[in-house]
């Protein structure tokens, strides 16, 4: 009954960055050893429960059992979204941490980064295991506070702005989290998620005027994490400042698990799908999508053109998950709801996977040239062919071109906005796809083609960079094959089911 | 700082000492723990650091070694907690150890032990963010 494989994914990176300081004062290289190491083996624990899922989805730290079926301690939830979670964190983070290696020689002060980078991956695979509101909102604020720390890594004065920006508006989701969970808590007198949502069908069904103001705190904090549009002034600083290997963790990982995990989890496990919320969500999504790509076409920096896509995309996360929402809400058949919710978490690991390329790809060029003005850039597909093939396929995926990934997530959420019925949702997303390729074409045209920089002194890009980049680029290309349904149901069916038969949560839980 | 500054803070310094001291181990059957313990602990060093004002070097070296016992700590009480799934109940942060009689010092099983190391990492947390403050200081007025 009891899967201890899940503790592992908290204790190894935290051991792993309290062990590194102890170890680099004997032994310099100790850091380029563990990283890679302590990675690797937690992205082939997340592919060993995702492809052999085991009986048991929890485990209980301490052995606080439930008494009375009351739970009383912690718990680990490690379901079908969870483990889908945790093979998305942990292979991300493998590729940035090999990447990283090479890349932090542009820094002084490298031991601290092993140890910040760490303690987000341990935070971050927390959060997904969290069956309690009170972890949850535990790990959020360790992943948090590594990020800060990370963002400001460079400590040159832009860099210390984006982390103390992120910091002021990190606070304020805090302040938001903490709110609506000491709401919960008040109305329900428990923090395990199950029990929460048992409470409240049962004992608070009609008291929706309390739930909904909580339910606004909640989505507002998260929102926040997530940077939807309205709350996501920190991000194009933030995500454009960090250190390469940090701003695609950033993009590809934290956003999607401090904001669209938490989504998932809270709005359709913990509270019922409700009309209003999947409005509120969709309709941020949609603007999100929109604004987003506006600001995006404008930017010259090239991490923050970067950095308003990824607002962008998870815009059309969010506005599939809004949808689903929706269709759940009104009654709709299983298969619409199963459409969109697949289409939102497929374009959620295709974007982890293209967006993280992408800042890989900026790093590379920025490693190389120490530039990232576009307007200074030029002819570079003659000296740098590998990242010039790498950002192509990462750039193409983004824009929606078959056969990459993105084309087949972004046409099921459109397909599922058609069926649902909201036209108007699913003719933005064309012209946001659009908009997207435009800006795309812009990117390779200023940096990669073109009439060539004047001056070149090229530092060459060392072999891991080139080794993660392409794995990556490679990736774009073979998830594709998700669409099929044999690869779908190792990989995507179990988080979808998770999120359809939300009471089945309860069960498995208690 | 005055010679009777000095000589108040060192006599204060072992006061608190003692009774953070009293509070960390106390902390399974008092209110209080490692946190306050800790917090407690990292005063009592720090009065002497304000009284006595130590060179830049001296300081960068305490830095060192507090960082040591921050990592250290941690790590000790990751194993300890990891210890648990080959003792006793076979879970991650079991209690194995004998649990005595409620009340008694020596009770509670491992729950002392985890008040003993979290007072020592939030002591050398705290100490490290003061001389953080103190050598980032010293290096501005340079």
């Amino acid at each position: 009954m009891e899967n201890p494989v899940l503790i592992f994914f908290i204790f190894l990176p935290f051991l792993a960055a309290f062990l590194i300081p102890l170890l680099n004062l004997f032994w310099d290289q100790a850091k380029t050893i563990v990283l890679p190491l302590v990675s690797f083996v937690l992205l082939l624990l997340a592919l060993l429960i995702v492809i052999n899922p085991p009986q048991s989805t929890q485990y209980i730290p301490g052995g606080w059992y439930p008494v009375d079926n009351i739970p009383v301690g912690i718990h680990l939830v490690g379901d079908g979204l969870s483990r889908f979670m945790l093979l998305l964190i942990n292979s991300i983070a493998f590729l940035c941490a090999i990447y990283a290696i090479p890349y932090l020689r542009l820094f002084t002060g490298q031991k601290y980064f092993y140890t910040l980078f760490f303690l987000q991956l341990a935070g971050l695979n927390g959060v997904v295991l969290a069956g309690d509101m009170f972890n949850l909102f535990v790990f959020m604020e360790v992943t948090a506070k590594a990020s800060y720390a990370l963002v400001a890594f460079g400590v040159r004065k832009t860099e210390i702005e984006a982390s103390f920006k992120y910091q002021v508006m990190g606070g304020l989701a805090t302040l938001f989290m903490l709110f609506g969970i000491a709401m919960l808590y008040w109305m329900t007198s428990t923090l395990n998620m199950a029990d929460i949502s048992v409470v409240l069908r049962n004992d608070h069904a009609g008291n929706t005027g309390a739930i909904r103001f909580t339910q606004l705190f909640l989505l507002a904090g998260v929102a926040i994490k997530a940077a939807m549009i309205p709350f996501h002034a920190w991000l194009p600083d933030a995500h454009s400042s960090a250190p390469s290997p940090v701003s695609a963790m950033l993009s590809g990982v934290v956003i999607k698990v401090l904001g669209v995990y938490v989504i998932l989890r809270l709005f359709i496990n913990v509270f019922a799908p409700s009309e209003f919320l999947s409005m509120v969500i969709a309709v941020l999504g949609g603007i999100s999508m929109t604004a987003g790509v506006i600001l995006a076409i404008g930017a010259w920096n090239l991490k923050r053109l970067l950095a308003y896509h990824s607002i962008s995309q998870m815009g059309y996360v969010l506005m599939g998950i809004g949808i689903g929402m929706g269709v759940v809400a009104g009654g709709g058949s299983p298969e619409a709801v199963a459409l969109t919710f697949t289409g939102a978490l497929f374009h959620m690991i295709n974007h982890a996977v293209f967006k993280g390329l992408l800042f890989l790809t900026a790093g590379s060029i920025e490693y190389s040239t120490d530039n990232l003005d576009l307007k200074k850039m030029g002819g570079l597909a003659r000296y740098m062919p590998l990242t010039m093939v790498a950002s192509f396929a990462a750039s193409m995926a983004i824009a929606g071109i078959p056969p990459f990934n993105g084309f087949f997530s972004k046409f099921a959420i459109i397909v599922a906005a058609i069926q649902g019925g909201y036209h108007f949702r699913a003719a933005l997303g064309l012209l946001v796809g659009i908009l997207t390729l435009a800006s795309f074409v812009k990117f390779q045209r200023y940096a990669f083609f073109g009439r060539p920089m004047p001056r070149l002194s090229l530092k060459h890009t060392p072999l891991l960079m080139k080794a993660s980049m392409i794995t990556m680029a490679v990736l774009c290309v073979v998830m594709s094959l998700l669409i099929f349904p044999e690869a779908r149901a190792i990989f995507l069916d179990p988080a979808v089911n998770t999120l359809l038969e939300s009471t089945d949560y309860v069960i498995k839980q208690l | 700082m005055s010679v009777i500054v000095q000589k108040v803070a060192q006599l204060l310094s072992a006061l608190i000492f003692v009774f953070s001291m009293y509070v960390i181990t106390h902390g399974h059957i008092l209110p209080g723990g490692g946190f306050t313990g800790g917090v407690l602990l990292a005063g009592s060093f720090i009065v002497l650091v304000l009284a006595q004002g130590q060179g830049y070097l001296k300081l960068k070296q305490q830095r060192e070694r507090t960082s040591l016992f921050e990592s250290l700590s941690v790590l000790l009480i990751l194993l300890l907690g990891f210890s648990g799934l080959f003792a006793g109940s076979m879970v991650f942060f079991g209690n194995y150890l004998p649990k005595g009689q409620p009340g008694e010092l020596l009770s509670a099983g491992n729950i002392p032990i985890y008040s003993i190391l979290i007072g020592i990492k939030v002591a050398a947390t705290l100490f490290t963010i003061f001389l953080a403050l103190t050598i980032y200081k010293e290096e501005v007025s340079k």
